[in-house]
């Protein structure tokens, strides 16, 4: 967390001051695929650091007894889903062009994570959790269930439904905004859609709701497909 | 039998049941680096089994180093499997799926040779339990020709005795070179169509190969073991072990584990083997000559490994650092190459001295709070007869040095249970603590800490002290009661054994073939995952000892005769037994005979190795 504290801010804005032209800040989105889904968050941030300086890319590091690189991951991804879109915020020193960056990380990513795009973004703008919104998932059944339709409208019409995670009971239908059935897969398999609230504090998992149609998380395939973002840094 | 599982239904299982476990990233594979070949390409398949869980068997150098060399070769694949852990194990049994290899996810009787890695005597029961989870008959005598060979190496099989019956074939000593003459015999013999115990007799001609059906054990009325007689002529008495006269380029290209293992780094060996001779000490028998990688081989081998992994540890691995020939060099040269690169370089197994700080020092990268040394014993008496001497002066100036350089935390290894040890000497532990406590309350203030790490003294076979019993649970607890009664307080920390686990590992390792019998019953009551707290129950061995109709003290707590035969005297090390004798009985007058590599105190090494010596003539040992 590099811009957790007042501290530390000033630390980086002195940091940018002396060396302001070797830094760049990157915002990468990247696809985690079925041979990274029980790769954790925190795998997941090594795991890049790892494929930065395969690729001889320098990632800036914090000041301190123990630096540590400026890589964040803007959404935890629960492990077991596969996503289409997370996003990477990391700050790199040296001066290079975005072609440069793509053509030296694309040979040395490891199985399991595509990169869909990647900017520039200003050192100074604010982190993109803040504005975090809702994120959008596919959910496929390995197993029939008749009557998916009827039980995903039930959910919608539903008043509350309350479920206990980790100990804690709460009420999963405000954090769903969205859900409907799409068509069947290639695999003749029965998906359905949903977008729920990523906010902090406020997150759903589409497990729960998959859990919440009586069906074993063992069972489906979860994937993420878009994080939302806020208005302010839509522009 | 069965139908077995095809890779495809593996698949689907791990699917629908990996939400289930711990840590599912231990069970999936398709990490960096792995290689993975089309089994109707490939005719011969080999499993490498690290017998505990992937966690510890990813950082195990010795399978990436045969992984790395099998796979090289276009007409072999060599894939991973390690132990699952409980909750994974009992989803594997209750829904009937055996043990799979990660690249694949074949299981393992599928495969042609399943290469079981042993470096220590605690992987026994895990080894007859992945036996097990994969449908395949523990015992040897019981296997088929449709069954895949059995194939174990490893410091543990130095004494092969234990696991013989389950075993069959063993590869005594260095795998870098075997490996590939067991795959060129094992074609052969799939291509000629013969039956299984010919495959057998076709190995036993490898040097370094023990086929423990060749040959039967005898015992004396007393107990005690009496020789070792081969069944069939053509076989070798004794085994010599394999060595490579010289090191192969290091393996640079590591898988990279997607989850924390317990070591994530890049291992250099940057020397094999040790001159120091420390009486008790098994690696620095068995892993002689000594012999040195370039500096420019090590060099590159990190960058490269560099290159290909992204890794941000190395670790240059030695049993005695300080001992390489060019260590300065060396140092200087990492220095030059990857400094500023946010690395951790470690430099472990340094002679306590004060010009090892300044090398740990200039390892610059690397900041670091602690400091490790090794001084074994507290007293310098008790240290002579270890052949590890050490004045007080030096081991209190080696620390004034590690504190000045502003390292605080201090962790020493000791060990209780040794030879000649009296309760002074143990008390010894305390008070060397205590005034190196307050030598760093001195040169450094309140962060002071300091770490007695005590560990329990095993006579291992092939070393001079194999004729050491081994002190018993009793007089064990009483030494780690004054120690933990006189080193606590704030600033000291203290670590230790359960005599229990010592004793496990002490019999273990220098047991004879009856301990088949003994491991067989333990498992058979649930015996696994030795090397584990949670999981060790001592009472499980005592109930399996007595099943056996055996006695554990026998094993461990006998003063052995001169003139005693042991079970593992057929294993030929190149050190010969006169030389451990003659140790012995200099240990017992206290005297010293350190660092052979200035002077020659014929081991056995350069006459057993000498054809090898002649043929390469750039070989270069530490042997003068």
């Amino acid at each position: 967390m590099w811009f957790g504290n007042v501290h530390k801010i000033k630390l980086w804005v002195l940091n940018l001051s002396t060396m302001a032209l070797n830094l760049i800040r990157l915002n990468l989105i990247f696809a985690k695929t079925e041979q990274m889904r029980f790769t954790s968050h925190l795998d997941l941030l090594r795991t890049w650091e790892r494929t930065f300086r395969r690729a001889g890319l320098t990632l800036a590091y914090t000041q301190g007894f123990k630096p540590h690189p400026k890589i964040n991951l803007v959404s935890a991804l629960p492990l077991g889903f596969t996503s289409a879109g997370e996003i990477l915020d990391v700050l790199l020193e040296g001066d290079y062009k975005i072609s440069d960056i793509k053509t030296k990380l694309n040979p040395v990513l490891p199985p399991g994570i595509n990169i869909c795009d990647l900017y520039k973004v200003p050192l100074n703008k604010a982190k993109l959790q803040k504005e975090l919104e809702s994120s959008e998932y596919i959910i496929t059944l390995l197993d029939p269930l008749p009557n998916l339709h009827q039980d995903l409208e039930s959910l919608l019409i539903s008043e509350n439904l309350i479920r206990t995670h980790k100990e804690k009971t709460y009420d999963l239908r405000p954090l769903i905004l969205e859900i409907h059935e799409l068509p069947n897969d290639d695999e003749g398999f029965q998906r359905f859609f949903t977008r729920m609230t990523s906010r902090e504090g406020a997150t759903g998992r589409p497990d729960e709701i998959v859990a919440a149609l009586g069906v074993s998380v063992g069972r489906v395939r979860i994937h993420r497909t878009r994080l939302e973002f806020s208005e302010i840094s839509q522009e | 039998m069965k139908p077995a599982k095809t890779p495809k239904e593996i698949k689907n299982f791990l699917e629908s049941n990996l939400w289930e476990v711990q840590k599912p990233g231990r069970y999936t594979g398709g990490e960096l680096n792995q290689v993975v070949k089309d089994w109707k390409e490939v005719n011969t398949r080999i499993a490498l089994i690290f017998p505990d869980i992937y966690d510890l068997g990813m950082s195990n150098l010795g399978i990436a180093i045969l992984y790395d060399r099998l796979n090289q070769r276009s007409d072999v694949l060599a894939e991973r499997v390690f132990a699952p852990w409980e909750d994974m194990e009992s989803i594997l049994r209750a829904s009937g799926f055996p043990l799979y290899s990660l690249e694949t996810k074949h299981p393992l009787e599928a495969f042609d040779i399943l290469g079981f890695s042993l470096p220590y005597e605690t992987l026994y029961t895990n080894t007859l339990n992945i036996l097990d989870l994969a449908g395949i008959p523990l015992f040897s005598k019981d296997r088929t020709d449709d069954h895949p060979l059995i194939i174990a190496g490893g410091h543990a099989t130095f004494n092969p005795e234990p696991m013989h019956a389950f075993i069959d074939a063993f590869v005594i000593g260095e795998g870098e070179e075997v490996v590939n003459e067991i795959v060129d015999k094992y074609q052969a013999w799939k291509r000629s169509g013969d039956n299984r115990s010919n495959l057998l007799s076709e190995l036993s001609e490898i040097w370094s190969i023990y086929i423990p059906a060749f040959y039967h054990s005898y015992y004396n009325s007393d107990g005690t073991f009496s020789h070792l007689e081969k069944r069939t002529k053509q076989v070798s008495l004794p085994i010599i072990k394999r060595i490579t006269p010289i090191l192969p380029p290091p393996t640079t290209r590591l898988i990279v584990p997607y989850i924390e293992t317990v070591h994530n780094r890049i291992s250099i060996e940057i020397m094999r083997g040790c001159t120091r001779g420390c009486r008790f000490c098994q690696a620095g028998m068995i892993l002689r000559p000594v012999r040195e990688r370039t500096v420019q081989e090590i060099v590159d081998a990190i960058d490269q490994a560099l290159t290909n992994t992204g890794l941000e540890e190395v670790g240059l691995l030695s049993l005695s650092s300080s001992d390489y020939s060019r260590i300065l060099e060396l140092v200087t040269e990492v220095n030059n190459r990857f400094s500023g690169r946010h690395l951790t370089i470690s430099l472990p197994s340094l002679r306590i001295e004060s010009f090892s700080v300044d090398l740990m020092d200039a390892l610059k990268d690397s900041r670091r709070s602690g400091y490790t040394l090794a001084p074994e014993a507290a007293t310098e008496r008790l240290r002579g007869f270890l052949n590890k001497p050490l004045s007080d002066e030096q081991l209190l100036d080696t620390l004034k040095a590690i504190y000045s350089h502003g390292m605080f935390n201090i962790k020493l290894y000791f060990m209780i249970g040794l030879p000649f040890e009296t309760l002074e000497d143990v008390k010894g532990i305390v008070d060397l603590c205590k005034t190196i406590y307050s030598e760093g309350r001195r040169i450094i203030g309140r962060r002071t800490q300091v770490t007695a790490s005590v560990g329990t003294f095993i006579p291992k076979p092939h070393t001079p002290f194999q004729w050491f019993p081994m002190d018993t649970k009793e007089q064990l607890q009483i030494k780690q009661d004054l120690l933990k009664r006189n080193l606590r307080g704030p600033g000291f920390k203290l670590t230790w054994n359960s005599p229990e686990d010592s004793l496990l590992e002490a019999f273990l390792s220098r047991g004879d073939r009856r301990l088949s019998n003994v491991i067989y019953n333990a498992w058979k009551m649930g015996a696994k995952f030795e090397a584990w707290k949670e999981h060790f129950r001592f009472d499980l061995w005592v109930e399996a000892f007595s099943i056996a109709g055996l006695d554990p003290n026998f094993y461990t707590h006998r003063t052995r005769l001169m003139n005693e035969s042991f079970p593992w005297d057929h294993i030929n090390t190149g050190i010969q037994k006169e030389f451990l004798m003659e140790e012995y009985q200099l240990s017992q007058k206290g005297q010293t005979r350190i660092d052979c590599s200035n002077q020659c105190y014929g081991c056995g090494i350069l006459p057993v190795f000498d054809h090898l010596r002649q043929e390469n003539s750039d070989v270069v040992w530490k042997c003068p």
